[in-house]
């Protein structure tokens, strides 16, 4: 019983840590199939944290602070548009510029903003952050463990970016295999210049994916900093933007396996946060640094070795340009 | 300039240039260029590399827009900014290098951009059937779901035929078409050119084959430096006629050459097997001898194993199996990388100057000593010795009429031809005894094409082992004293020149063992 109610928490901590990394591995999945390199996707997620604490903690209301964030990492990600799409300069330098700058931008205006050593104010009020939403029942569900405790845990009690998260995923898989903007998109990443003769806009698309990636890489920074605590905090995205990157990589750029990926690197994560100060069997107390360490070791090792043949976007990172 | 058929009723011509003058910075790619194509022809446009086709082709298909001039489609007046525009006149593109998304199947390329609505399922329908419909009326028969990358390059250039016509195109520009196929396949496409002319289409062939443009146009413009010098009823000219309007020249289609002398055997290749980085075997046991005073030449259609069995030979790719043997030494065993094979008498240039034959941020002279650059010639302790390597290059030029004769430009100014000689004068400078020359003309204008020839037949009378990787087959036929010939990844078979027809040739190219034929 006792070890029932411990998957059962895992499993609701792997959830919670998964969110802001599908939605960022997705957003990712957006520009990278478009042929331009998510390397800026920790950028977006910091600034879009920060936009959406601030603002939240001034207006009050999270709502605003999610249409801030979004808009913040939208304007990086067309930033970034216009730097390596506009103006054909190398993706990787403009993506990292911009994760340097934001880590920068952010604590700097909050100091001077709200003076609280580059944090924003605990988002405390109502209706200023995400907060978790109770299913009908889940009081008389919680009365019989199996299966109560999974509606209470798993599929209650999460806050509305999570459901968004979730639904995102088979949105996004539609969008791509089964529209004419997916087809376009796809095309674009493997062949712009069959795109272009085609009669269809290169730069057009790229600004287009950009901006999905911007407005869906800011609703998980935003989930960062309103929903999964309350406030901004320096450096909070702590390589999840680059996490999510990897996951897309072992998704093999696609929205299933992707989503796989990120569940597999949240649940060693919430493995390792419930490994903490436990005695194992043969192995004794685990040191803590290990256990920190562990969903990047497996990120290592997946990477090296299981997805050796994984095939990127053909055009990605090439900037495009008529005359070769 | 209309097209004087038996009919009274002169009708427009489908395409027409009026003075298209286009400029890229210093260079003056097209010079006031007119051009006319009647309907249901088929026109051929023909120049060196360089004379300005391309140039003129992507104005038309709206990739660049003219700084001068007109474009009328039927007597129409038509302002083609993009290729958007161009679709929407009627005219459509195959490209030298195919436009298709390769992971992509033959479907989902067609519609590209023609999809019929924000939801693919009722487009991809509706195409299917029209595309069945196509491919039943011009004998274009391709496998609608098979991902594109899976198709042989032949299936792949009808995809692109199908494109344009699914997209209703009156005017079919085709540029260098018969680059990526076999003799076989060129007269396949040939044949459905033709039928696409009776249903009344018309059809542009751009292409520097003079034999293309003998077999299949009705009419042919040639260019020379960015300018029309002649158009003519194919019917009343002849090859060499077309060639020296070309070149501006006389010139010499194939090189007079004596027999050759075969010596001793200077390089011997044993069951050589080489994988690539998917550890797919490109080359599969290839044996052959290589001997002194004599060219061996390998025929094949691009890529089936013959780039990759260049790069083992010269050290640039290790086999998996087998020997290479030089002088003696097993280069395979040793390990030998290509410094040390250059010091044992193996020159080797490249398939692709540009990427491998020369630095293009260079000066012709920092070329000149590519790979030889730690000879003592041109070193002088620490330093380079900068006046040697200028002397080099000066004395190089000048023995292989390179133009212009400036050690100092950069490689990229030269053109073709005048890079490819520089490469050459480099290579066999050190007097190799074997040298491995892959397309020895790629890119090259027929002037040049000339001089190399008579070079590279010059090195196999001094007692030189020649061994020459080239997709051209005319090219193989006119220097090679024996012709092995690639498919997939092995020799299907070995020709002594006098055997070798093209017939024979493209048969084997196309997989067929050649050891019963002859």
């Amino acid at each position: 019983m006792e070890n029932y109610t411990l998957v059962v928490l895992t499993l609701a901590a792997t959830i919670r840590v998964a969110t802001p990394l599908v939605l960022a591995a997705i957003a990712g999945m957006f520009s990278e199939r478009a042929g331009v390199i998510a390397l800026g996707l920790e950028g977006m997620m910091l600034g879009a944290a920060f936009a959406a604490a601030a603002v939240s903690a001034v207006s009050g209301s999270a709502w605003l602070g999610l249409g801030a964030g979004m808009a913040a990492s939208v304007a990086l990600a067309l930033l970034i548009g216009f730097a390596t799409v506009t103006h054909r300069g190398n993706q990787v330098i403009a993506a990292m510029a911009i994760n340097i700058m934001i880590a920068g931008l952010g604590p700097t205006l909050g100091l001077a903003w709200f003076g609280l050593g580059g944090q924003t104010p605990q988002l405390e009020g109502a209706g200023q952050r995400f907060t978790a939403l109770a299913w009908p029942g889940v009081e008389a569900a919680r009365a019989h463990p199996f299966p109560g405790l999974l509606y209470a845990e798993l599929l209650s009690g999460q806050n509305l970016i999570v459901y968004l998260a979730a639904l995102l995923v088979p949105l996004s898989a539609w969008v791509l295999y089964r529209t004419r903007f997916g087809l376009r998109l796809r095309a674009v990443g493997e062949n712009p210049l069959a795109v272009d003769t085609a009669g269809i806009s290169v730069t057009g698309l790229r600004y287009q994916a950009l901006a999905i990636c911007g407005a869906l890489a800011g609703v998980a920074g935003t989930y960062l900093s309103t929903a999964a605590s309350a406030g901004f905090s320096r450096d909070m995205t702590a390589g999840k933007g680059y996490l999510a990157l990897a996951a897309l990589i072992f998704g093999k750029w696609k929205p299933y396996p992707t989503l796989g990926a990120c569940l597999l690197f949240a649940f060693t994560d919430a493995v390792a946060a419930q490994l903490q100060g436990r005695s194992l069997p043969f192995v004794g107390v685990v040191p803590v640094q290990f256990i920190i360490a562990l969903p990047y070791v497996l990120t290592v090792l997946l990477l090296a070795g299981f997805v050796g043949k994984a095939v990127a976007p053909a055009a990605i990172g090439v900037p495009y340009s008529k005359e070769k | 300039m209309l097209d004087e058929g038996g009919a009274a009723v002169p009708a427009p011509p489908a395409l027409e240039l009026r003075n298209i003058d286009k400029r890229f910075g210093a260079v003056h790619a097209n010079r006031a260029v007119s051009f006319a194509a009647a309907r249901g022809s088929i026109h051929g446009l023909i120049g060196e590399n360089g004379a300005g086709k391309s140039t003129l082709m992507n104005i038309v298909y709206g990739f660049h827009r003219a700084d001068d001039g007109e474009i009328l489609v039927d007597g129409r007046r038509v302002d083609i900014g993009s290729p958007q525009d161009a679709i929407a006149a009627g005219i459509g593109m195959v490209h030298q290098h195919f436009m298709l998304v390769e992971n992509f199947t033959v479907l989902e390329n067609v519609v590209l951009g023609v999809e019929g609505g924000a939801l693919l399922r009722g487009g991809l329908d509706r195409a299917r059937g029209e595309l069945e419909k196509l491919a039943r009326d011009y004998g274009l028969e391709v496998p609608l779901d098979t991902v594109v990358a899976e198709l042989p390059v032949g299936l792949q250039q009808r995809v692109e035929i199908l494109k344009a016509l699914y997209r209703r195109a009156e005017i079919l520009i085709l540029d260098e078409p018969t680059a990526v196929l076999t003799p076989q396949e060129a007269e396949q496409l040939f044949r459905m050119l033709r039928l696409l002319r009776d249903q009344g289409k018309t059809v542009v062939l751009v292409t520097h084959k003079l034999r293309e443009i003998m077999a299949v146009t009705d009419r042919v413009t040639v260019m020379r430096q960015g300018a029309v010098v002649g158009e003519v009823a194919t019917g009343t000219t002849s090859p060499r006629e077309l060639a020296e309007k070309m070149v501006g020249r006389a010139v010499l289609l194939r090189v007079e050459k004596g027999p050759a002398r075969p010596g001793e055997t200077l390089l011997s290749v044993r069951d050589l097997e080489v994988r690539d980085r998917f550890d797919v075997a490109r080359v599969r046991g290839v044996s052959f001898e290589l001997r002194a005073g004599e060219i061996v030449g390998v025929a094949g259609v691009s890529g089936n194993g013959q780039s990759e069995l260049l790069e083992a030979l010269a050290g640039i790719r290790m086999p998996s199996r087998g020997g290479i043997i030089l002088g003696g030494r097993d280069l395979v065993r040793e390990q030998l990388d290509p410094r040390r094979r250059r010091a044992l008498g193996l020159a080797h240039v490249p398939e692709d100057r540009l990427r491998m034959g020369v630095v293009t941020g260079f000066s012709a002279e920092d070329n000149t000593i590519l790979g030889y650059h730690d000879r003592a010639a041109y070193n002088r302790g620490l330093l380079l010795n900068r006046p040697a390597i200028h002397a080099e290059c000066e004395r190089e030029m000048a023995a292989h009429d390179v133009r212009p004769a400036l050690p100092g430009l950069r490689i990229a100014a030269f053109s073709g031809g005048n890079q490819q000689k520089l490469v050459l004068a480099r290579e066999i400078d050190v007097d190799p005894r074997v040298l491995l020359i892959g397309q020895p003309t790629r890119g090259v204008d027929i002037g040049a094409i000339e001089f190399i020839h008579k070079k590279l037949i010059a090195l196999r009378d001094a007692g030189k082992a020649l061994l020459i990787v080239s997709v051209e087959l005319e090219e193989i036929l006119g220097l090679a004293d024996r012709i092995l010939v690639m498919n997939a990844g092995e020799i299907v078979g070995e020709v002594a020149r006098a055997d070798a027809t093209e017939e024979k040739l493209g048969l084997m190219m196309a997989g067929v063992k050649g050891e019963g034929h002859a």
